[in-house]
Formats: C-alpha cells, sequence, structure tokens
C-alpha cells in the first residue's frame, strides 16, 4: 500500500515511459527484459541489463520501486534464458519479480529466496486456494488477479488469503483467463504464453477488397470494415465473427479496460495495487493514464466519486468498459 | 521403459460438451461395453451448472466401466474462480477415484484436504522440465500438456527419466480446447447471459459453431470454453510421439461414433492398421470437420500435415 491506499502499478516498455510513469506518481513500474522471458516481446521494447539497471536508480532515487516481469513459460530443455533473467533480476535488485510458470517458481524460490515474489496475472490463479498454493510452494507475496473476477469475488479474496492482490484497473482487457489462451497460436502457431506476443504483428494483414477492409490473423479473417471506418488491430478475441446467423463480437468488443467507475469498490475491497496495462504503449500515452489514474485513485481512497468518464479519451474504441468487475458482464 | 506403440495407453478423455443426463449415462455405457481404451475420465470440466443433470448417473456409470476393466479417473473444473467452482471439485474429488485438475486452486485445495490428485490436465500449463518436477513432487503421475506445446518441447518431456518425471499423455483426438473465461459466450450467443443461460450449450452437442465473416469454420463456443473447429488428429503422429516415450493418448469424446474412433486408433497402435487406413476411416468418421495437427509441427494449431 502506499500514502494509505492500493499502489498505483504501471507500464513501461521503454526507459522513456518508465521516467514518464514515475513523473506522473507511479509508485511502481513494471518492465521486463528484451527478450521471450516476458509476456509483451515486440520488437523495440523492452530492457537490456543494463538499461534496467539505470530505470532502477531512476525509480529508486523519487521512491518508485521496479517490478520485472519474467511471465512467460520457460521452454522445455532450454531454460537458460528464465534463469538468467532470475540472477538479473536478483543482482539489479528489482522489488520484485512477477511469474507465473510454475518451473521458474520453483527455480526462483530454491535458487533466489531474497527475490520477493509476485504471480502474474499469466497464472490466471483465480480463487485463494490457488493463490495460497503458490504462497505455501513458492512464498509468493502478491498476485495479479486475472481479469474474469466480480468486484465481489475480489472482496471475498481478502478473509481467505493472506497473499496481497492486484488487480488491473486500465488498458488491455483479455475476456479470456489469462495463460490459459490458445487462440492465437491456433491462428499463427505462436503461442502468447512462450513467445510473448498476443496476435502478433508479423501474422497480421490488411487486405483492401471491394466489401471494404478485411483484417487477417494468419489464414483467418478477423474483421471487416467499411470504406473510411477506422480499421482495428485485428486481435483475434476482439474479432467479429458469424455465429447462428449473426455478424458478432462474439467474446469481447473492442473496446478496453476503464475501472474508473468501480474504483471505490475495489480500494473497499482489499486490493493492495491496482495495475495499468500497456507496456507496449508510448510514453505520452503512460504518461496521461498514469495521471489520470493517480487523480482516481487518490480521490477513491479520500472516499470521493470519479467522474465516471475521465479516462474514455485514451480507451480504444469510444468507450471504456468495466469488464468482468460487474457480474453482468458474465 | 518401453515404447512399442502396441504398449502405448489409450484414454477417453472427459467429455468437455453438455449431453445431460441419460445422454451422459448412454454414452458412457457404450463406451464401456464397446470402447477399446483403458482409462476413461468423467466428471465436469467447463460448468458447475451441468453436473446435476449428471451427477444421478455417476454411480452407474463408474461401475459399469470398472467391471468393463477400465481405470476410471475424475476430472475438475478448468477455471476455479468461484465457491461452487471449488464446491464441485471437492464433491468429484469425493468419489474416491484418481483425481484430475485443472487449476492450481485444485490442487491446493484438495492437497490441503489429504487428497493427492493424479493427473494435471491442459489448464495447469505444464511446458517444461522444471514444472514437470515441482509436481512430480506433489503426487502428480500423469501430465496432459496444454495444445501448444511445440515439438521440441514434447520430445523433451517424454524423453525425461520415468522416476523424476510425471508421464506424458497427449491429446490424439478431438476438438482442442482453447480458451477459457468466466464469461458464458454460449449464453451470449443466444442474447442471455450465465446466469439466465437457461443450458443454451445442451443445444449444441457439439459445440456452437464461430465461422469467420468469409464463413470459414474457425472455432467452437462451448459455454465458457472455447475449442477449435477443426478436430485434433495425431493418428499419423503416434509412431514417431510413441517412439520418443509419449505414454498416453487421449480421445475427446466429440459427437461422432467414439467407439469407431477408439477403435481406429487402437487398431494402429496395435499394428492392425497403417496410417493412411486410419486416416482415412477416421476422415469417414468426422464428416465436414476438417483435422489439425499443426501444433505438433511447430505450424499453427488449425493447420493439417499428413503424414
Amino acid at each position: 500500500m502506499s500514502r494509505g491506499g492500493p499502489e498505483l502499478v504501471c507500464p513501461a516498455g521503454t526507459p522513456a515511459a518508465l521516467r514518464a510513469a514515475v513523473d506522473a506518481g507511479a509508485d511502481a513500474v513494471y518492465v521486463g527484459f528484451r527478450d521471450e522471458t516476458n509476456a509483451r516481446n515486440f520488437p523495440g521494447l523492452n530492457f537490456s541489463r543494463r538499461e534496467l539497471e539505470e530505470a532502477r536508480a531512476y525509480a529508486q532515487a523519487r521512491g518508485a520501486k521496479i517490478y520485472l516481469a519474467i511471465n512467460t513459460f520457460a521452454r522445455a530443455g532450454d531454460l537458460g534464458p528464465w534463469r538468467q533473467a532470475l540472477a538479473d533480476a536478483e543482482r539489479i535488485g528489482v522489488d520484485a519479480a512477477i511469474l507465473s510458470d510454475l518451473g521458474v517458481l520453483s527455480i526462483a524460490a530454491q535458487e533466489h529466496p531474497g527475490l520477493r515474489l509476485h504471480l502474474s496475472v499469466q497464472a490466471s490463479a483465480a480463487h485463494p486456494e490457488a493463490l495460497e498454493y503458490y504462497r505455501r510452494s513458492f512464498g509468493i507475496r502478491r498476485a495479479v488477479l486475472p481479469r474474469v473476477l466480480t468486484v465481489d469475488d475480489i472482496r471475498a479474496m481478502g478473509a481467505q488469503t493472506d497473499v496481497e492482490y492486484e488487480v488491473f484497473v486500465f488498458g488491455g482487457l483479455c475476456p479470456m483467463a489469462e495463460g490459459r489462451c490458445f487462440l492465437s497460436s491456433y491462428a499463427t502457431g505462436k503461442s502468447p504464453n512462450t513467445v510473448g506476443v498476443c496476435s502478433p504483428a508479423a501474422d497480421v494483414q490488411y487486405r483492401p477488397r471491394a466489401d471494404g477492409l478485411v483484417t487477417q490473423l494468419g489464414d483467418f479473417t478477423i474483421n471487416r470494415f467499411a470504406d473510411g471506418q477506422a480499421a482495428g488491430y485485428p486481435t483475434l478475441c476482439k474479432g467479429r465473427f458469424r455465429v447462428r446467423g449473426d455478424d458478432t463480437h462474439i467474446f469481447e468488443e473492442p473496446t478496453s479496460l476503464n475501472a474508473a467507475s468501480v474504483m471505490q469498490d475495489l480500494v473497499a475491497a482489499g486490493v493492495s495495487a491496482l495495475k495499468i496495462e500497456g507496456r507496449q504503449r508510448g510514453r505520452a500515452y503512460v504518461a496521461q493514464a498514469v495521471r489520470n489514474m493517480r487523480a482516481l485513485r487518490d480521490a477513491a481512497v479520500r472516499g470521493e466519486a470519479p467522474a465516471a468518464d475521465a479516462l474514455t479519451d485514451l480507451a480504444e474504441g469510444a468507450r471504456g468498459s468495466t469488464g468482468a468487475y460487474r457480474k453482468d458482464w458474465q | 521403459m518401453t515404447t512399442d506403440l502396441a504398449s502405448a495407453e489409450l484414454t477417453l478423455g472427459p467429455l468437455l460438451l453438455h449431453w445431460p443426463g441419460e445422454a451422459w449415462r448412454d454414452f458412457h455405457y457404450r463406451i464401456a461395453d464397446e470402447a477399446p481404451v483403458d482409462t476413461v475420465t468423467l466428471g465436469e470440466v467447463v460448468c458447475p451448472k451441468r453436473w446435476p443433470f449428471n451427477r444421478p448417473y455417476v454411480e452407474s456409470v463408474v461401475e459399469r466401466l470398472q467391471r468393463a476393466g477400465k481405470r476410471v479417473v475424475i476430472a475438475t473444473p478448468a477455471l476455479v474462480g468461484s465457491d461452487p467452482d471449488a464446491g464441485l471439485v471437492r464433491e468429484l474429488a469425493g468419489h474416491g477415484l484418481p483425481v484430475e485438475v485443472n487449476d492450481m486452486a485444485a490442487l491446493g485445495l484438495l492437497r490441503r484436504d489429504g487428497v493427492r490428485p493424479a493427473v494435471a490436465a491442459p489448464g495447469i500449463n505444464s511446458y517444461n522440465e522444471a514444472t514437470l518436477r515441482h509436481l512430480h513432487q506433489q503426487g502428480i503421475a500423469r501430465v496432459v500438456p496444454p495444445p501448444e506445446l511445440p515439438p521440441a518441447s514434447v520430445r523433451h518431456l517424454a524423453g525425461l527419466p520415468a522416476d523424476d518425471a510425471p508421464a506424458l499423455e497427449l491429446q490424439a483426438f478431438g476438438r482442442w480446447p482453447l480458451a477459457i473465461s468466466a464469461r458464458c459466450y454460449h449464453a451470449r450467443a443466444y442474447g442471455r447471459d450465465k446466469a439466465t443461460c437457461q443450458y443454451a450449450c445442451a443445444e449444441d452437442p457439439d459445440g456452437l459453431p464461430v465461422d469467420t465473416l468469409d464463413d470459414q469454420p474457425f472455432l467452437a463456443v462451448n459455454g465458457v470454453q472455447t475449442l477449435s473447429h477443426a478436430y485434433a488428429c495425431l493418428a499419423g503422429d503416434l509412431p514417431d510421439l510413441r517412439a520418443r516415450g509419449v505414454h498416453a493418448f487421449r480421445l475427446l469424446p466429440q459427437d461422432v461414433d467414439m467407439v469407431a474412433v477408439a477403435r481406429v486408433f487402437r487398431d494402429l497402435l496395435d499394428g492392425r492398421a497403417d496410417t493412411p487406413g486410419a486416416l482415412d476411416r477416421i476422415e469417414g468418421l468426422c464428416g465436414e470437420v476438417p483435422l489439425a495437427n499443426g501444433y505438433l509441427h511447430d505450424a499453427p494449431g488449425a493447420a493439417w500435415y499428413e503424414a
């Protein structure tokens, strides 16, 4: 907890975004190394070892923490990159490592007992019994909860576990249990769990046709847009498909998460941290999202209702969604 | 370790679809009486609201399967996110059969209850030897890895010493379970939500087709679960996988003649059918639904490589 309320945990895909996040009021910034050990392994993104050392110094001087995501599932017969990431996390002195793989957690607990461990959302630990298992087995101190739980589910956590819990409040919205979704690899052969990229750009095509602009992932049409309509990125679960004769966003609308309207409920539910998604975002986006979320969080901690449209401008599409936090989403 | 084909175990995985009540019972009775599988996994993996339909028949189904000489395993939910999910884990484990866990919450709560689950299903995300070692230490004797596990990883994990790692079981037939959510897409497609679903999932015994806007068959919705449209089929890959040390092959029930499917795979393992003949028979049983084995060929899961 920070300043009498949940920590604000913010994304950074570059050193510039990290500085922007810290300057805008992040209590903690989460980052990844520039390789397949983290789940936002996009070209041109993430940190070298030296950049992380510098980032840590910058954050530490300003009272902010650094969390390092090592949250992909390690490759059989080739655990080296994940072992190295753990060793470097400890050497550089990050405030926590965010892990999801049982094997990587085992190695961390046995070989790096000084490292504070957080459970990644990629582990999709959605019940206090799961959190307690990871605590007993590996000593995790915090879990990032999957975006499938209602506020009531989250409130019930506190009484049943000693593990801190962190929830997403803004940014991308996975409708599936994270880390257990093989849709992208079914279409492209590349797994978000192991390679660290969902719906990878290399497998995306935008094809102008007589009937409009078609977006594809691998061999599969994900959406079609009329002339003049803004074509969204073909993230598989946000696509439009034909189901029972209707063309519909069967899984999720092309929207993103904005929990502003349930912020007070989340604070009251005892969350230890509020997380902004978006390590792939530029520093201007990060700075604005952090500033806005800082204001919303501080208002919620003071017991004030937020302006529900506070972050609409940043959201994909025209509006944000509270996602699974409200039960009618299910 | 013996790795000849005939000694491979053939299993019937849990029915992921909703065939309620007598349909559930009669399907499993027929499996007991006619299907040449060694192991049958029962239970409810997808939605706790379904189980009350099948609960009245579980004892007679277990008895019939065991009388037929089959090992019976009980599978638990793929996403434990609520107390009803956790309650179903406890209820299913209470049958005293070997338990298959699909979520770390199930492993955690059963271990605390003094139950040692035997099988880690795909939801446990077993990708590497360090994960298998941890699971082995928890008493897990068998692992069914996630569908997307690449071939090099399959070979590595299947080749681990048997006394130090769980045995590997691969899904060899049926729609791949690709995703799980708290949202019921089946209810959504029928204009309802999870609380008011009226068991929309029972309307589509082989899953609800999700086609692209260009009418390509793509996925199938099964309640909160999303399946591939294509049926996984590893018939052409079996000899190599077995030689590498894969212990068992799992058939997932689809709305086709599963007894006939099991016979094809058994014939293949026993040398009574060759691969082209087996594939012909499987294609004949599956109608319009394409087969897929792309994951085992470092390709999109939907791809098909005829051996």
